[in-house]
């Protein structure tokens, strides 16, 4: 235990840490965060995939959640502020065998590329998107978000947030998504079970992964780590559960799990080179 | 009794966020205050369930079971 063990014995053990740039390391997010998990959930499921390094790409755009790249070893694209999905839309038409990857935030994806998304969800094409939901902008220092809870406390709304919240699985299943589900950083096994099934469907699939922003968030609100955390345990319910349960007992409970499931869309980027080919004459 | 598993902390990757120690059931890890890591205080105590590892979001808590630590140490 005191005698440090060599990365290369860790990795021998530990497989997922094949998609790691172990000279990066340690990462640049404050303690505690929770895109960690949902960054070791989605290498746990390519690891499980059996999705090598050089068959995945990740694409983010700016925040916090987008510093991940940074992190993966494989083809990694860190592109402009919310525009990871359109970025990420032209990578996979194309190069449509590659796993590509999404990992962006609430601010990137649903305030500045709030268009983007709702059209990539449209189109339905094959990606999977982590969305890492901490209901603040916290790389920039605690700004109110369209995730934000009403009634929680940011550096733009100091006597509480009077707007209300996005529900971004809703926002995701209305716009034409295939594949939405809702993870938190505390269910870690289950949100690689959800990022795997999110990789393996083809269509749009929005894995939502509710995360503790521990240091702003958490700050402002008065909760500590530990608290953020257990409050992801106490508040959150399986899906199945969630159904069963009575109208009045739902508020202030989230559920988690798979929320919405269609595989009968066809997906954009089999619709687009199918046109190419019938417009070129069949070549 | 004999521990179920060996817990090992990458102490350079650390950043005391002491959510491992609070999901622990059994107590085995403590947060160094003063140092801002995470110390392994009661390693006797592993029931090798791997919680501290799933949720450790820094990648730096690896938990074995006795027969992978001893081909690790061993070679």
């Amino acid at each position: 235990m005191g005698t440090p063990i060599p990365m290369e014995k860790i990795i021998e053990k530990k497989p997922y840490f094949k998609y790691l740039r172990l000279d990066k390391m340690p990462t640049i997010w404050c303690p505690g965060c929770g895109i960690g998990q949902a960054f070791r959930a989605a290498c746990m499921a390519l690891d499980e995939l059996g999705i090598s390094n050089d068959q995945v790409a990740m694409v983010s755009g700016i925040g916090c959640s987008s510093r991940t790249p940074g992190y993966f070893d494989g083809f990694t694209l860190h592109t402009t502020h919310g525009r990871a999905l359109t970025f990420a839309t032209g990578l996979k038409l194309s190069k449509p065998e590659l796993t590509t990857l999404v990992f962006t935030g609430d601010g990137d994806a649903l305030a500045i590329g709030g268009n983007h998304f709702i059209h990539a969800a449209r189109r339905n094409i094959d990606l999977t998107v982590v969305l890492i939901n901490n209901w603040i902008y916290g790389m920039t220092g605690g700004q109110v978000s369209p995730t934000t809870p009403e009634g929680a406390y940011a550096t733009t709304t100091p006597y509480g947030n009077y707007e209300p919240q996005f529900d971004i699985a809703r926002v995701a299943i209305a716009a034409g998504a295939t594949y939405v589900a809702r993870g938190t950083a505390y269910h870690a096994m289950e949100l690689k079970k959800l990022i795997m099934d999110g990789i393996k469907h083809k269509g749009f699939a929005l894995i939502e992964v509710l995360s503790p922003c521990t240091i702003v968030y958490g700050r402002k609100n008065r909760m500590s780590i530990e608290e953020m955390y257990f409050w992801f345990k106490e508040n959150t319910i399986p899906v199945k559960a969630w159904e069963k349960l009575p109208e009045e007992k739902r508020a202030g409970k989230i559920p988690r799990g798979v929320l919405y499931h269609d595989d009968s869309r066809p997906e954009y980027c089999e619709v687009y080179w199918n046109k190419v080919k019938q417009l070129s004459g069949g070549e | 009794m004999a521990a179920k598993g060996i817990v090992v902390v990458k102490e350079e990757w650390c950043k005391g966020c002491n959510i491992c120690a609070a999901v622990c059931p059994t107590q085995v890890l403590k947060l160094d205050k003063v140092r801002a890591v995470m110390t392994v205080a009661h390693p006797e105590k592993c029931i090798g369930c791997k919680q501290c590892e799933m949720i450790c979001p820094d990648f730096c808590i690896y938990v074995f079971t006795p027969e992978e630590y001893e081909e690790i140490a061993s070679a």
